[in-house]
């Protein structure tokens, strides 16, 4: 194969790699582009692997089996409540992966033609800054990733570490990383190269030790554009097209989503990684005047739900917790058959990363035409008869409104007080992540049942029979 | 301007067109499909593959061989996992009365 004709099969599969993404524009033709995208991905390596230089086909096969059948069996097993730590484990990978191929282009750069000299290993000026900058990036998205899965899995506390000159440490290995940079620039010095990865390896460890579990959807995504990055450098470094437009895919998207949610919780992306919010619940819950809540039993909640016309489902994580999205859906399907109609409210963070809770609600068999975003529901509020809360707190707290003072002011949220009852299924009074009360609940029009999510759906579930 | 253009500063204007592509592709994801979108850009990223390919395919035996192949497989990793996880999810995604699946 030409080299030629082999840039132009790279171009189609970036073309495929655009298809696949495009694709999610709607679940209808999300399928065929992730066919698209795997077709695309078979090209890559197929065009690869027809280079004449190319010859170890049984260590290739054997990389391809191994690593093959260990993700098709983690892929295949993982709960879909464990979906972020999988895609920050897969982070990593890709985080390793850039670090390595920076490592053996450096030490035997014949074998990707960026050698300078004849037969010499001296790269140029531009291969080298490009091929420090993809380790490095490559460095930070793997010890990132494995700290956000470690939290994530709660190997680890999800509260933040914070500790005193933390920024300035940060600062100050940050720097380090550039004069070593520099360093293996000017002479394309081994030790340079090691210093380098050893300062990236450890400031990606401490920028997300400080980021609590409330801010981990931001780090997930924020993890998910410096693999991308990490890709385009290593493009760069090879002087490869097709990882240079991937790498600029995937960053881009991973930045958008970042910004997303941000925007959810109405936080600045620098205060996100600047980190020390969330996990602790002080603060705000200081203010402890003991008001009066409304009760009920599920039998109640049966009957307002039943007599209801129209019926909004508000999920939080804490219902995905209690494994209670089966129940949920068997206890709407039951109201509809009464007549009732029912949709469900998803907030941008009510899961633990961009769209969790689609995915979480979608496995219970939820048709994705009856959940709406922020957004498309907010204004439904005010015409509906019920907004039935489960799990959820702060994404529907009333002061981010009302309260400029308030840690979460300015946070869009959902107006479920708006609607004419609102029923809220939660196990106690415990404030949620901003550790702040909430005033929704002792709202005259709210009432409150305290127990386990899925307990209680399933006995509400039954009450409707 | 009589020497041609360096190809390096051909790969930075796909480079940065290739951003704008994405940039303008991923607004139009529905936000429902946040997660595969996630799962499936890191399926993708994982082109890393080409290089780890190169590096562990030249004959003989060395250390940036060995770094190649141990590439090589964290990244089939991530190509197998990712567009699985991604299939298995876009599979539970389905409109009224299209039936559930399982």
């Amino acid at each position: 194969m030409t080299p030629d004709l082999a840039a132009l099969a790279y171009l189609a599969a970036a073309v495929c790699f655009i298809l696949a993404l495009k694709g999610l524009a709607s679940p209808a033709q999300a399928r065929r582009g992730n066919a698209i995208g795997i077709v695309g991905m078979a090209l890559a390596v197929a065009v690869t692997v027809a280079d004449p230089a190319i010859v170890s086909y049984g260590w290739i096969a054997a990389g391809l089996l191994l690593g093959g059948a260990i993700g098709t069996a983690i892929a295949l097993r993982i709960r879909m409540t464990a979906m972020p730590q999988l895609v920050a484990a897969f982070h990593s990978l890709v985080g390793m992966a850039a670090v390595l191929v920076a490592t053996a282009a450096l030490y035997h750069p014949q074998a990707f033609g960026i050698a300078g000299g004849a037969g010499g290993a001296s790269l140029g000026i531009v291969t080298r800054i490009e091929m420090i900058l993809g380790m490095a990036v490559g460095a930070i998205t793997f010890s990132g990733s494995v700290v956000a899965f470690a939290k994530l899995q709660g190997l680890v506390s999800g509260a933040p570490l914070v500790f005193r000159g933390q920024h300035l440490l940060n600062l100050a290995m940050g720097l380090a990383i550039v004069a070593c940079g520099a360093w293996f620039v000017a002479g394309q010095s081994e030790a340079a190269f090691w210093l380098v990865a050893a300062l990236a390896f450890a400031i990606g460890v401490t920028l997300i030790v400080p980021i609590g579990g409330a801010d981990m959807p931001v780090v997930v995504s924020m993890l998910n554009s410096y693999s991308g990055w990490a890709a385009a450098g290593i493009g760069f470094t090879l002087e490869n097209e097709l990882l240079i437009i991937t790498g600029a895919l995937v960053g881009s998207s991973g930045a958008i989503l970042s910004y997303i949610m941000c925007k959810g919780m109405n936080r600045s992306f620098f205060d996100v990684i600047l980190g020390g919010f969330g996990g602790t619940s002080g603060g705000g819950a200081a203010e402890t005047v003991q008001r009066s809540v409304k009760r009920g039993s599920a039998e109640d909640a049966a009957f307002v739900m039943a007599n209801a016309r129209k019926v909004i489902v508000v999920p939080g994580y804490g219902m995905a917790v209690a494994l209670a999205q089966h129940a949920l859906r068997e206890m709407v399907d039951r109201l509809k058959a009464r007549g009732v109609e029912v949709a469900y409210a998803i907030h941008p963070v009510a899961g633990r990363m961009p769209g969790h809770m689609n995915v979480l609600l979608a496995e219970a068999n939820v048709p994705y035409d009856e959940v709406f975003e922020l957004d498309e529901i907010n204004s439904a509020f005010a015409t509906a008869d019920v907004a039935f809360v489960i799990g959820a707190n702060d994404v529907c707290n009333p002061l981010a409104q009302t309260d400029p003072a308030s840690p979460i002011a300015g946070m869009p949220v959902l107006e479920v007080w708006k609607a004419a009852a609102t029923l809220v299924v939660k196990r106690s009074l415990s404030p949620g992540y901003a550790g702040i009360d909430n005033p929704l609940f002792y709202r005259d029009d709210t009432m409150m049942m305290f127990a386990d999510a899925r307990k209680m759906v399933e006995e509400i579930a039954r009450s409707l029979e | 301007m009589e020497t041609a253009v360096d190809p390096f500063v051909f790969r930075i204007v796909i480079f940065v067109l290739a951003i704008f592509v994405g940039y303008y592709v991923v607004w139009s994801v529905t936000p429902a499909l946040h997660t595969p979108l996630m799962a499936v850009t890191n399926a993708i990223s994982s082109v890393v593959v080409v290089g780890a390919l190169l590096a562990a395919g030249p004959p003989g035996l060395d250390a940036a061989k060995m770094l190649g192949f141990v590439a090589l497989t964290l990244a089939a990793v991530n190509i197998f996992g990712g567009f699985t996880v991604t299939w298995r999810m876009l599979e539970m995604f389905r409109k009224r009365g299209q039936g559930g699946g399982r």
